[in-house]
């Protein structure tokens, strides 16, 4: 065996994760977390770009009442796509597989995570799933919407499901070692000193993240395995007129995708817990409540798949047990919102990029999860249900808070990620533009949902025409949004200014290392003496 | 051309959701409020370079947060019990509402009256009476959504499910398919026309068949050979319908079931599955030579047996 060869005691400070070893097969076999982490990045920008022109193509489509641009075969591919390209392309690995895999060992002080080479296997399969999912989109595409009910999925529908349903299947492997890669590593690697109570909160929401992954995505798995052993050999498991039962698919899928709801907002209260402080210079209100109420909504997230089916002919007294659960499971949600603005109160609050993110967060969060409160009420929830309400209510959650708390985090450790700052106006710019074209996009669609507009309609009656209108402008704003960044991040990596280790004077340990860290993270390995957020006093002035 | 903001608001369930939705609207407007104002507040107060008094509260944490836990949460009880008896009644139509069965195919909705009347795409029906629909699906899952009337249903296949609503204000509506169903899933739409009750009887009248949907039924029941071995003096051991729909019967296995619809479709496609007693399964299977619109037809039949003197028994 070759002797290992340490690394001097005092590395140059040249040398750093990304300088070093810089060849595409260093990349493409690296274990290195932070490497992983810009991996998952481009790719998952690459199917956001292509999930963004699906939608883009449908918005256009709406423009008139009339279904004149696409037919009404290629406008449910569409759909198809954005949604199954959003959901498990994107927003599932968006926090956790980028900032998650860069932030985790270097927010508790470890050299990697605990199984690095599994990390990369998890990149493997979300490529392999990813490009089973985009040939079985050139080969002709998949109509089933991303729910792919039965039994229309598992004999009506002629597209390539199964090659779809292969894809999604692969990429969840690589979503369930993630989570326990992160269960393992908080669990064992912390550094001397930090205790559970000592870590920061975008540690806790990343836990119970992984959580769910853990243990919602195998029966993904298996739904999807069923789904394609009725489709391809005939056996009846969903097709009544094989012997099935439709609602049982809707069961499992909603076990799953309930859950699947808090992977895609979880990690965002984590990036608002960790922003908030530090453009505030305070610590955090009700740390504890704060920590305990992302376990909580990881607990009670797997009881309430049933308000999906409010009126699938499911028995009304269950329908009644879901509501229940469902109300509570906006309790914790209110909490974070509440804290979150308590922090504030009487810190020294600073408007950088990060913070603006955030507090649009904020913003479209609380009108998220309000509507959401609509959509639990069960008489209310059978007028809304399949409109566009429903559109509404999901996208504040998962754009409003996911997207734009994705943005804050990137915005917030870019100089810790590639070592240079982003031109601050036009972060903040961007921050301004992304939350007012949302906003006109999405807004409308609430009125459009309360009139009664179906969804994953291409035609639709006149008088509804107005609202599209609006909601395509403002697509064409959000647009503008999300291109801008994507401009002034890539001008940055070479000409933004050199960042210091720790430039917004925050707390934490990936600020006590150099921007960009090196290899492993830590030259020695750091000890806490300190709780989260310890900030120093402010004083009267 | 007006802009709509609200629906129609035209059946006995339309303004109990909308009181609900009203009532959620404002708890949010409230919410957003003690939300958003102090949120306001603080970033202008106490945004940096801004002189304010910033020394450190020892604020009672604890009480704090379990103020704003338990306020939200005796508020979403209260309307959660409040929606959940709306609710409940949605799902419980009213005795002796008028009958209509509802088939939903790809891609299209063909609607059979008990008076013989069809109709493709449309639903009459009239004003002040309650209206309890029978939902068939011949394939895939659709869902029967009326907006003016604040209900709607998944229609699966496989199973009947119901809805019912009572009109109050005569006009044209919309009717959508709600649950998506393929290819031309939005061109699944209709409209149901709400008439004055003497409009309605004419126009029953106008469009009748001659045949009401049990005299359908029973035509069926001969063309399809079923009175062959369920009437008459058969030497098969068959049940008879007299007196049947709406009763008790006890099956091989011990159990006891109603002879409804749900029971009565599952006895036609898959008669093996629960024998009455005393019988034995021969009956075939008519799963694939029946479709849902006839199988309606042949329970009209049975049902309007229902009072039919039972043979062999003392008149």
């Amino acid at each position: 065996m070759n002797a290992v060869e340490l690394p001097p005691p005092v590395e140059t400070e040249e040398v750093n994760y990304l300088t070093c070893e810089c060849g595409v097969k260093q990349w493409l076999l690296t274990t290195d977390h932070k490497r992983i982490g810009i991996l998952f990045l481009y790719t998952i920008l690459v199917f956001f770009t292509l999930a963004a022109v699906a939608a883009a193509l449908m918005r256009i489509e709406l423009l008139t009442p009339k279904g004149d641009l696409l037919l009404s075969a290629d406008y449910n591919k569409l759909f198809t796509m954005h949604g199954v390209l959003m959901v498990w392309f994107f927003l599932i690995p968006s926090i956790p597989s980028v900032l998650g895999n860069f932030l985790v060992p270097l927010m508790i002080g470890a050299r990697d995570l605990a199984f690095p080479k599994l990390n990369l296997l998890s990149w493997y399969l979300f490529v392999i799933g990813g490009a089973l999912a985009m040939d079985a989109i050139i080969r002709g595409g998949v109509d089933t919407g991303w729910t792919f009910y039965a039994p229309y999925s598992t004999t009506y529908s002629n597209s390539h499901v199964i090659e779809m349903a292969a894809g999604i299947f692969v990429a969840g492997f690589g979503s369930i070692l993630t989570g326990l890669n992160f269960i393992i590593t908080i669990h064992k690697m912390r550094a001397p000193g930090l205790t559970w109570f000592r870590l920061p909160l975008f540690i806790w929401s990343m836990y119970s993240t992984s959580l769910i992954l853990v243990l919602a995505t195998p029966v993904l798995a298996m739904t999807l395995a069923l789904m394609a052993i009725e489709r391809i050999w005939g056996v009846g498991i969903f097709n009544p007129a094989l012997g099935g039962d439709p609602v049982l698919f809707q069961h499992l899928f909603w076990f799953y995708s309930h859950p699947a709801v808090y992977i895609m907002i979880l990690p965002g209260m984590g990036v608002a817990s960790e922003v908030i402080p530090c453009f505030s210079r305070k610590a955090i209100f009700g740390y504890e409540f704060v920590a305990f109420s992302s376990v909580a909504i990881a607990v009670l997230g797997f009881l309430v798949w049933g308000h999906h089916m409010f009126v699938s002919g499911m028995s009304p007294y269950a329908g009644t047990v879901f509501s229940l659960m469902s109300f509570l499971v906006a309790v914790p949600s209110a909490i974070k919102v509440f804290n979150w603005t308590m922090t504030l109160h009487r810190g020294s609050i600073s408007f950088s990029t990060p913070m603006l993110y955030v507090l649009g967060f904020i913003g479209l969060f609380t009108i998220g999860g309000l509507t959401g409160v609509f959509l639990a009420c069960l008489a209310a929830d059978v007028h809304l249900h399949d409109t566009y309400f429903v559109i509404a209510h999901f996208h504040y959650i998962m754009v409003g808070g996911m997207v734009t708390t994705f943005m804050a985090g990137l915005h917030y450790w870019w100089p810790k990620i590639v070592g240079r700052m982003y031109p601050e106006k036009l972060g903040q710019l961007s921050a301004v533009i992304l939350f007012v074209g949302f906003n006109l996009t999405f807004f409308p669609m609430f009125i459009l949902g309360g009139l009664g507009m179906p969804r994953r309609y291409h035609a639709y009656p006149p008088e509804f025409q107005i609202y599209h209108v609006l909601s395509t402008a403002g697509a064409s704003i959000l647009g503008i949004g999300y291109l801008l960044p994507v401009i002034y991040l890539l001008w940055s990596l070479k000409f933004g200014k050199k960042a210091p280790p720790n430039p917004w004077g925050a707390t934490g340990l990936e600020w006590k290392t150099p921007s960009p860290p090196p290899k492993h993270n830590f030259h020695r390995t750091p000890i806490v003496h300190e709780p989260a957020y310890n900030f120093p006093p402010l004083d009267a002035s | 051309m007006s802009i709509p903001v609200l629906p129609d608001s035209a059946s006995t369930l339309a303004p109990k959701t909308d009181l609900i939705l009203l009532a959620l609207t404002a708890l949010s407007v409230v919410v957003m409020a003690i939300v958003f104002l102090p949120m306001i507040y603080f970033l202008f107060k106490y945004r940096r370079g801004r002189p304010a008094d910033r020394t450190p509260l020892d604020l009672p944490t604890m009480k704090i947060e379990v103020t704003w836990t338990v306020i939200p949460l005796v508020l979403m009880m209260g309307l959660y019990a409040w929606a959940s008896e709306v609710y409940l009644e949605e799902e419980t139509p009213p005795l002796g509402a008028i009958e209509i069965n509802v088939v939903g195919k790809q891609w299209m909705w063909k609607i059979e009256h008990a008076e013989g009347n069809a109709e493709i795409n449309e639903l009459h029906v009239p004003v002040g009476k309650p209206v309890k629909l029978t939902l068939a699906s011949q394939d895939v899952i659709h869902s029967f959504f009326i907006p003016a009337f604040r209900i709607k249903q998944d229609v699966v296949p496989g199973r009947y499910t119901s809805e019912w609503f009572q009109p109050t204000k005569p006009g044209t509506y919309h009717l959508f398919c709600s649950q998506y169903c393929g290819n031309n899933h939005s061109q699944m739409i209709g409209s149901v026309v709400v008439m004055e009750p003497a409009a309605y009887e004419r126009w029953l009248a106008e469009s009748s068949p001659g045949q009401t949907l049990a005299q359908q039924g029973a035509s069926l029941f001969r063309e399809l050979g079923c009175s062959g071995c369920h009437m008459g003096n058969s030497v098969v051991h068959a049940p008879r319908f007299e007196g049947l729909y709406g009763k008790p019967v006890a099956l091989q296995t011990g159990q006891v079931v109603i002879a409804d619809d749900a029971y009565l479709r599952d006895c036609i496609l898959t008669p093996a599955a629960r024998v009455p007693g005393g019988y034995s399964p021969l009956m075939p299977s008519f799963q694939g030579r029946v479709n849902e619109g006839e199988i309606f037809q042949l329970i009209a039949y049975i049902k309007s047996l229902a009072s039919a003197p039972v043979e062999g028994s003392p008149p």
